[in-house]
């Protein structure tokens, strides 16, 4: 069994330590929701911060807010996952190659390497046990969960510190924003579900959690399993696949009383994702949240800590969208996320 | 539970050579692929002394059947050809209803597009197609498409052990009972940003690499791909596939030291071995060779000799690094020099660090430096240890010997 003994997010809301849960929802008005940064130093030594970028110090300040909310200080594992990495440190690579890059600044070049935030994590923490860094889009933050529980059950771990984290820059967001899937203007955060501006809206944020062994006085829930499905042909499909993850870990459909909603703006997909909802999941609730953190590769880090909330504190905060109604009900809360409907990711959470 | 995995299928592709009896041949030649670079434009192309696939991407592209298929990374081809060899080998084309996983190493990714086209999507629409394919994550999923794959995948970056790294998870996923075999290992190809960027470093050796020699200069990259087919024993009664070799240990461990540089005394180096060692039940003494990361810096070279020292104590098994010929295939080195080990195993032969001449006055032990032939091995390790102290260690056993 594996339980979720801590949590430390940053995100585009107030979810730093000593802020309601999620209440009041924080509006952005930009062109993606920007990740709502603690002070730095708290976390990291100022001389060790002065050379790392933004998504590092993101990292190691949500390990630590996570380790500090768990009472432990130091994991047995160390596990990141992220679908980009430090995008600001490759942006920075790919423009001095424009020009020639004979004469690369190496900085940037070390901490674009997608391990930098486990290893920096594991450098604050002197920690030397396992150490891994998964960067498959939305199955990132999947994988590390999935092998999180299997090292608590090969008892190679009692607590493992996984998260998932990505950034998003203007530069970035100009280059995928050609896609045509992305919202190609700003709007408010609050309004994407009644926007008429077309595309998912962007975000960015870092969430980790130390998944453990054991249930004490701090957990919030029980991370039951994570499943991660490639290119499903069609609806049915991936509606049958959260059937038999469901019925794999021992529930039917009528358990789950919450299902946290992989919408995102883009109609094209959110349509998608009603679809497999009403198709596996007819009774449950659904709740939408993405206007509240944005879309991102490693998104289902945040959605975890909203359900993981959700079951410790038997409350829906406001600033989340529930349909048709709340549930009678808060214990089994199943995570959907996607990446553009070819890679789709479920995480069950248990109260 | 599951507790046995069997290695039933082999592919790599490399500079020496386009697959696994190809690479065999030029180790068994001493042909070494490290030379100037021919396919990669920078201003820095005159003074690196690399390992390359002696292919352009129209050339690759038809090697793997898919020519006009623009829109896929240097990196990409390269592991579809080496995981295709594998599939191949372990007839997994001929077994269905298999829980069969993907999982592959990369970091890079398709930066080789990505790094010609930057500035185009900045500033117009000329070149989205190649947009998305430069993400890790992309030549996981391409390598899926080309072999029909739909079960688990992921990809994992660690850097120079990921491909390490995945074959150790799948082998834990496979013992969890959760996949029944699995498609391990990594791939890297050679692109500008990684060139540049580690020639900022002032790692890279202009001259053939020289690993555990008292005059080594640093690394010579290389590019290549190769994947492990893992099968459990349960389902390989059922494949009735050849065994090739068991995977008996693996150890990850971090050096939590430094971002780029190896602690003096070798800590992760010493705790991934001893973790694979523990693992596997053997007795440091049965093991016959050590394929060494041994890239050639000043730096690895000393830690990981220094950790071998400390682990093996006066009694050092054979010791080389075949860098010197593949060049450090960064992602992909873990599965290439697994393959190299496991090629090691199955012939009986040590192969040689090439380019050896000066005993490194800091370490007892001294690499072989000749190839050797005709060995009882029977047990064989491989390290793989990458920036951010990421060390992993694998160990494989002759099967049906006890």
């Amino acid at each position: 069994m594996a339980y979720i003994n801590g949590i430390g997010t940053i995100s585009p809301q107030n979810t730093l330590l000593g802020h309601e849960f999620l209440e009041p929802a924080v509006e952005h008005t930009g062109d993606f929701l920007k990740a709502v940064e603690p002070v730095f130093k708290t976390y990291i030594d100022p001389i060790a911060a002065r050379r790392m970028s933004r998504l590092i110090k993101m990292g190691i300040s949500s390990a630590k807010i996570c380790m500090q909310d768990a009472g432990i200080s130091m994991p047995d594992a160390i596990i990141t996952g992220t679908g980009l990495g430090s995008v600001e440190d490759t942006e920075k690579i790919l423009a001095e190659l424009t020009v020639d890059g004979k004469f690369l600044n190496p900085t940037p070049f070390i901490q674009s390497t997608y391990n930098t935030i486990s290893s920096q994590i594991a450098i604050a923490l002197k920690c030397h046990e396992y150490n891994s860094t998964y960067v498959h889009r939305c199955f990132s933050l999947e994988s590390c969960l999935i092998d999180a529980i299997l090292l608590i059950g090969e008892g190679s771990a009692m607590n493992v510190l996984a998260g998932g984290i990505d950034e998003m820059t203007m530069n970035h967001l100009t280059i995928i924003r050609r896609l045509g899937i992305w919202k190609r203007e700003a709007i408010r955060n609050l309004d994407l579900w009644s926007s008429k501006i077309p595309g998912a809206l962007a975000g960015e944020g870092s969430a980790y959690f130390i998944i453990s062994g054991e249930r004490n006085e701090r957990t919030y829930a029980r991370l039951e399993a994570a499943e991660t499905i490639y290119k499903p042909g069609s609806v049915e499909e991936t509606a049958a696949s959260v059937t038999r993850f469901l019925n794999g870990n021992g529930l039917s459909h009528e358990d789950i009383d919450l299902v946290m909603m992989g919408n995102n703006g883009f109609e094209e997909h959110d349509s998608i994702c009603e679809e497999v909802v009403s198709s596996a999941l007819p009774a449950s609730a659904r709740v939408l949240y993405k206007h509240l953190c944005g879309e991102y590769h490693t998104g289902s880090g945040f959605a975890l800590f909203v359900a993981a909330g959700i079951l410790k504190k038997q409350h829906i905060p406001a600033s989340l969208i529930v349909r048709p109604s709340p549930p009678k009900k808060l214990e089994n809360i199943l995570i959907h996320n996607h990446y553009r409907n070819t890679d789709h990711a479920f995480i069950l959470v248990r109260r | 539970m599951p507790s046995r995995i069997f290695v039933t299928g082999l592919g790599l592709i490399s500079g020496p050579g386009n697959n696994v009896q190809d690479n065999l041949d030029s180790l068994l030649n001493l042909r070494s692929a490290v030379g100037p670079l021919r396919y990669i434009e920078t201003s820095l192309k005159d003074e690196l002394c690399v390992s390359e696939i002696p292919m352009s991407k129209e050339e690759l592209l038809e090697y793997a059947g898919l020519s006009g298929n623009e829109a896929c990374s240097r990196n990409s081809l390269l592991g579809m050809i080496a995981a295709r060899e594998a599939y191949l080998h372990a007839h997994l084309n001929e077994n269905h209803g298999l829980r069969l996983g993907l999982i592959s190493g990369t970091t890079v990714g398709g930066m080789d597009e990505c790094e010609k086209y930057y500035q185009d999507f900045l500033t117009n629409d000329s070149r989205n197609e190649f947009i998305d394919i430069y993400d890790c994550a992309d030549s996981t999923e391409k390598i899926a498409e080309y072999l029909g794959l739909k079960g688990f995948m992921t990809t994992i970056s660690t850097a120079c052990s990921s491909a390490a790294n995945s074959i150790l998870f799948a082998a834990r996923m496979m013992k969890a009972g959760k996949l029944d075999c699995a498609i391990a290992g990594g791939t890297e190809s050679l692109t500008k940003f990684h060139l540049n960027g580690f020639n900022a470093l002032k790692i890279l050796d202009k001259q053939p690499c020289r690993p555990f020699d008292a005059t080594r200069n640093g690394i010579n990259l290389g590019e290549g791909a190769a994947y492990l087919v893992l099968e459990t024993e349960e389902i390989n009664k059922k494949t009735g596939n050849k065994i090739i070799c068991e995977l008996i240990g693996y150890g990850n461990a971090c050096e939590a030291f430094h971002q780029t540089a190896s602690s003096p005394d070798g800590t992760g180096a010493y705790l991934a071995m001893k973790k694979a060692l523990d693992m596997s039940g053997e007795q440091p003494g049965n093991i016959g060779y050590i394929n060494a990361h041994g890239t050639g810096t000043d730096n690895n070279d000393l830690s990981e000799g220094r950790a071998i020292e400390n682990l093996f104590k006066g009694k050092v098994p054979y010791v080389s690094s075949t860098k010197p010929f593949t060049g450090h295939m960064t992602s992909a080195a873990g599965s290439a020099e697994a393959i190299i080990s496991i090629l090691a195993l199955q012939n009986g032969i040590v192969w040689p660090n090439m380019n050896f001449t000066t005993p490194m006055p800091e370490l007892n032990f001294r690499p072989v430096a000749e190839l050797i032939r005709g060995l009882d091995l029977r047990v064989v390790m491989t390290n793989s240890f990458g920036f951010g102290g990421n060390d992993s260690s694998l160990i494989f056993k002759k099967y049906g010997i006890y």
